[in-house]
């Protein structure tokens, strides 16, 4: 049995930015991390981050995700296991994991589930073939290995994640036949939208995906226009050539885990999904239990790192591990928080947080 | 199907190596997953279902969805979007679950 003070499930920005504010009051760690390398899915966000300086913006996410690597690895208090997939947590504390090929056991005092999202899919004829692939999927082909995803895409949402991967296929050299939402309004920021239309590329609102075509791979997609009611507009079907269909309609929080220990979970659309319960400190039905990034609710890079942060915080101070600095980096971290979430942009997720409270 | 030039990234590639896919010899970079490798050589069928025998391909590429799985040196349904390439790798197509061997 493995022992340690604060086991983090998940080393992507929310896990990690836990690891270190953990350790620094004083826990000892133990990050747990599916892959070979730490990171998660910043690895792939070549585009530079929004926020105030402190949530490292106007840097690109690989290179966030560079400095809180190099944070953990010069940090005595943490220890990093990779290619370590957590596959059950009990309810007398115990996790599971599958390391090196082989089962083993964790004990925790507490935990940090930091186990990100997963890409949500949508319903269309053939939409299993070959060529379709999560927005996600497309990213960390041309963004982290340099392989095209195809020669001609077309986009599925035009949420902030389909218009800035669609900026990235055309810096990897890939054509963007269109960008399609269902929606009747683009749902993501205007000045990432603006910046494909200037490099020739349609937004196509109240349109969806009817069919993909093809036999071992997607040929072509024909696509359906909406009307006010979301119902398809009789004979307004039309035909697109594309040899991948980028899927980005969004993620589901990963909360396996946290089922399995019936931790409180509510269904809050605005987060994804099923979310576990929180209250400000991230913490749990169970008390020992913490979480931070999309696991929590489905956001962004930035608010998983603060989330991150304040998890980490509360962890090591729920096993005594106070310091002096404690009360007033959770003060800033829950500022940074709200400002974050500010605005007409986070009224969504201020929404589905709201429905998330832990009473 | 590589990215040539790209205004901000520069990827580090390991040495070459070269693997069989359905019997047919392939080149990829050490390190890189499988799918990746498949894909630069332009192979996206990655195996076919159990039942209906359709095509499929990688979806997440992280190692979430299962819909890669292939058989490698033998062993069936691993996740080649996320196992790292190695020299003289044996990779075959998977049509349906699988076979343990003994």
């Amino acid at each position: 049995m493995i022992k340690t003070d604060v086991a983090v499930i998940g080393g992507g920005p929310a896990g990690m930015c836990a690891a270190i504010e953990a350790a620094n009051a004083g826990a000892k760690v133990i990050v747990f991390e599916r892959s070979r390398n730490l990171g998660g899915q910043l690895v792939k966000q070549t585009h530079m981050f929004f926020g105030s300086q402190k949530q490292y913006a106007s840097k690109r996410g690989f290179d966030i995700s560079k400095i809180l690597r190099d944070q953990i690895s010069q940090n005595k208090n943490i220890t990093v296991m990779t290619d370590a997939t957590v596959i059950g947590m009990y309810e007398d504390g115990v996790l599971t994991i599958e390391h090196d090929n082989k089962y083993k056991k964790v004990l925790p005092r507490a935990t940090v589930v930091a186990t990100g999202a997963s890409e949500k899919f949508l319903p269309f004829n053939n939409n299993d073939l070959p060529g379709i692939y999560g927005a996600g999927a497309v990213q960390t082909l041309m963004n982290v290995y340099g392989v095209k995803p195809g020669d001609q895409v077309v986009m599925v949402g035009a949420g902030n994640i389909g218009l800035i991967v669609s900026y990235q296929l055309m810096q990897a050299g890939v054509k963007v036949n269109a960008v399609i939402d269902a929606a009747p309004r683009i749902g993501g920021y205007l000045v990432h939208a603006s910046k494909i239309r200037r490099m020739g590329v349609p937004i196509l609102t109240s349109t969806t995906v009817k069919t993909a075509h093809g036999t071992e791979c997607v040929e072509g997609v024909t696509l359906v226009k909406l009307d006010e009611n979301w119902k398809e507009i009789p004979d307004s079907e039309f035909y697109l050539p594309c040899d991948n269909l980028c899927i980005a309609v969004g993620l589901s929080p990963l909360t396996e885990l946290m089922w399995q220990i019936g931790i409180e979970m509510a269904y809050v659309p605005q987060l994804g999904g099923y979310v576990p319960k929180s209250n400000k400190n991230m913490q749990t039905s169970r008390p020992e239990v913490f979480v931070a990034g999309d696991a929590s609710g489905v956001e962004e890079a930035s608010s998983a790192m603060v989330e991150g942060r304040i998890a980490g915080l509360n962890a090591a101070k729920f096993l005594g591990y106070y310091t002096t600095d404690t009360d007033s980096k959770l003060a800033d971290y829950f500022e940074q928080a709200d400002s974050l979430r500010s605005g007409p942009v986070g009224e969504k997720i201020r929404a589905g947080l709201k429905l998330a409270e832990l009473d | 199907m590589r990215i040539e030039k790209h205004p901000i990234l520069t990827f580090e590639k390991g040495e070459t190596v070269t693997f069989t896919y359905n019997g047919t010899v392939y080149s990829g970079f050490k390190g890189e997953p499988i799918a990746s490798a498949l894909h630069a050589n332009g192979v996206r069928t990655l195996g076919h279902t159990h039942d209906k025998h359709r095509p499929r391909g990688l979806y997440c590429a992280i190692g979430n969805c299962s819909s890669c799985l292939a058989t490698v040196n033998g062993k069936p349904n691993v996740r080649i979007c996320v196992e790292p390439l190695t020299e003289g790798m044996v990779v075959t197509q998977q049509n349906g679950r699988g076979v343990l061997k003994k």
